[in-house]
């Protein structure tokens, strides 16, 4: 479970997104919306514990949550099974082949990591989610450079994990196909007045 | 954590390049000083021990970047900081593996490369001691400069600047060991020392260094 | 009221605004005093000659090179564990300074040196720590120079002073290993006995309170100006987004 107290979040010093009140229960998904710059990314690598808020506060340990950012965070020198297994031994997860399966990497398992496409690469990006055995997900773009079917294992993949009684925060402009997920417009949200933190206040 | 060494491991072999580099360093700047200095014999035995400490010191320093910069570019970091793993064991096991790619290669090729520059026989086994207890010094310290710059986009200059103020302490009792030894001396208190900053820095460093890379992911 | 109300930039500034006219005119007094009495009104040494004069130089400098290091590392730890911003802003403003002290405390000491030993520079334990001090000021500048972000620059060299002291002082223990050094010992210690005498010892005291308040009053001045950058940038981005 997931609960946001008035949270707002910084970038480079500047709060873009306040006021944030919501509570996400286990099993259910949350969609970030907004446009570029919104603060979508600053909002999961807060949640992520990556950087502290900028007021209020959230309720996630660390200890539940797997992150996916902007970037696969793959070795191009490794194989798909060596990048994936890497992953799945740093947080004593399940194994790699259900996952391997869910986003039908399993033929590639003897590629290196470098010769995949764009979009293989997402989905080995995505497959480490799997490995960790994490019940939180932070998901930022998740269904950049997929095509239609790709996405349909994505979701797919996403609807498991959420009736396994997970939680997935992610941000995304692609319909996935969940009924079911809270819509978070972060639009309303967005800090106008440019508001710097703390110290250059004192000044101004 | 075992697999994050034996991935780095396995990275620092693929990779093309970063291996090796550094012995190759080594290798032409113990060929090359004799060149420039002449092939006196009892000079090159004097200055052998601080060169090839300093030596194996330029040749570490070769290698530090790639200790976080590859990482942080491909997104590893952010995702290694999220995960299970404390921040400090990730920094320790990483400048770990840095050491079995440079400073323990660099040891067991500096006998060799002595010989080039005529170190007197006594020196041999101490120049080994010293490195195996100094060089994880250098790796420690290291990747404390590559936690601090790995934010940077052209941080290898920068690293430089700041590391090597840090080696120094490191430089003088290797070189002082090296050279007791050579010599014949009783080599008991810079040989202590050395290995004191080892532990100390191995003990220490990698909070410093997990600290700066909390502040640089923020 | 706690002394962590100085802490708050506006209280800060003025604060120092009200002291700097008398920290300036302290250190004006107090180093044409000191230096005019030590440079003509002092005996020349019976061994020495006149060259010993730059001693009210030398000694001053060398000793608020080491204190402007150790202000820093004082102000980062108060950065660090309260994040007063002033603090981690006197520390910037305070290195350069410190490293005018230590070139100063260099150049003099090898234009002591070289009439007095016959050399420039020897790799003697003290001259070398002081390179040694040079060269963690200039990465330490160098970090702070190179990160844009201010907290996180502020935040990564508190971090570097830190481990960068505890090496620091390494150092300085590790040179004295050497043992040839040339350079006297302290020039003022608490045994009348090895100090230089009364006739050379007060003007130097003087000049040392001098060198003191100068210090002072350069990083007073440099930290109002920082704190007016950081308030400029601060403006400036907002008028950009409005």
């Amino acid at each position: 479970m997931l609960k946001l107290d008035d949270l707002a979040v910084a970038r480079g010093g500047v709060t873009v997104l306040r006021g944030l009140t919501l509570r996400v229960a286990s099993g259910e998904a949350l969609i970030l919306r907004g446009p570029n710059g919104a603060g979508k990314t600053t909002l999961l690598r807060t949640l992520a514990g990556l950087q502290p808020p900028a007021g209020g506060a959230f309720d996630l340990s660390p200890d539940t949550v797997a992150y996916a950012a902007h970037a696969d965070g793959l070795k191009s020198t490794l194989t798909v099974a060596e990048n994936l297994e890497f992953w799945s031994r740093i947080y004593g997860g399940p194994g790699i082949h259900a996952a391997l399966a869910a986003l039908d990497l399993t033929a590639l398992v003897r590629r290196r990591a470098g010769e995949l496409s764009a979009g293989q690469k997402r989905r080995l990006g995505l497959a480490r989610l799997l490995v960790t055995g994490r019940p939180v997900w932070l998901l930022d773009e998740p269904t950049v450079s997929l095509d239609v079917a790709s996405v349909a294992l994505f979701a797919a993949a996403v609807r498991a994990h959420l009736a396994h009684g997970g939680l997935a925060v992610i941000a995304t402009h692609v319909d996935l196909g969940l009924p079911e997920a809270q819509v978070l417009d972060l639009e309303p949200h967005r800090a106008r007045v440019i508001q710097n933190t703390g110290f250059d206040e004192a000044f101004a | 954590m075992k697999a994050l060494l034996l991935r780095d491991l396995r990275l620092a072999f693929r990779s093309g390049g970063g291996f090796g580099l550094g012995l190759a360093f080594f290798f032409l700047l113990s060929v090359l000083v004799p060149l420039g200095v002449g092939p006196e014999g009892g000079t090159l035995g004097r200055i052998a021990p601080g060169i090839l400490w300093v030596g194996a010191l330029l040749a570490c320093l070769l290698s530090l970047d790639r200790i976080f910069a590859l990482d942080h570019e491909d997104g590893s970091l952010d995702l290694l900081a999220t995960a299970p793993i404390p921040l400090e064991a990730v920094v320790a096991v990483k400048a770990l593996a840095h050491w079995l790619v440079t400073g323990l290669p660099l040891t067991l090729i500096a006998p060799g490369l002595a010989v080039f520059l005529n170190l007197p026989s006594g020196g041999y086994p101490w120049l080994v001691v010293s490195l195996v207890l100094g060089t994880p010094a250098l790796s420690m310290i290291g990747a404390f400069g590559a936690a601090l710059t790995v934010g940077l986009r052209r941080g290898g200059l920068l690293l430089s600047l700041l590391v090597l103020p840090l080696y120094v302490p490191t430089l003088i009792f290797g070189g002082e060991v090296v050279r007791r030894g050579a010599e014949g001396m009783a080599l008991g208190t810079p040989l202590a020392l050395l290995a004191a900053i080892s532990l100390g820095a191995a003990a220490l460093l990698p909070f410093a260094a997990a600290s700066a890379i909390r502040v640089n992911l923020r | 009221m706690s002394i962590w109300e100085y802490a708050n930039p506006k209280k800060f500034m003025q604060t120092s605004a009200w002291a700097l006219p008398w920290a300036v005119g302290l250190t004006v007094i107090l180093l044409v005093v000191g230096l005019v009495w030590g440079f003509f009104f002092t005996p020349d040494d019976y061994k020495q000659g006149s060259t010993v004069k730059i001693i009210y130089l030398h000694v001053p400098a060398a000793m608020m090179a080491i204190n402007a290091w150790i202000m820093m590392l004082v102000t980062s730890l108060i950065w660090i564990v309260r994040r007063h911003h002033v603090s981690a802003l006197a520390a910037k403003a305070a290195a350069p300074v410190g490293l005018t002290f230590t070139l100063i405390a260099l150049v003099t000491g090898a234009l002591w040196g070289q009439p007095m030993w016959g050399t420039w520079w020897a790799w003697d334990p003290r001259l070398t720590s002081f390179l040694i001090l040079t060269l963690f000021y200039f990465g330490y500048m160098a970090l702070w120079a190179a990160i844009e972000d201010p907290d996180t620059a502020a935040d990564l060299t508190s971090i570097l002073c830190l481990v960068g002291s505890v090496f620091a002082l390494l150092s300085r223990y590790a040179v004295n290993f050497w043992n040839q050094g040339l350079h006297q010992g302290a020039s003022l210690s608490m045994d009348k006995q090895e100090n230089v005498s009364d006739v050379f010892w007060l003007p130097l005291v003087v000049c040392i309170a001098g060198f003191i308040l100068l210090f002072v009053t350069m990083v007073l001045v440099r930290t109002r100006t920082e704190i007016r950058a950081r308030r400029l940038k601060a403006l400036l981005a907002r008028e950009r987004v409005a």
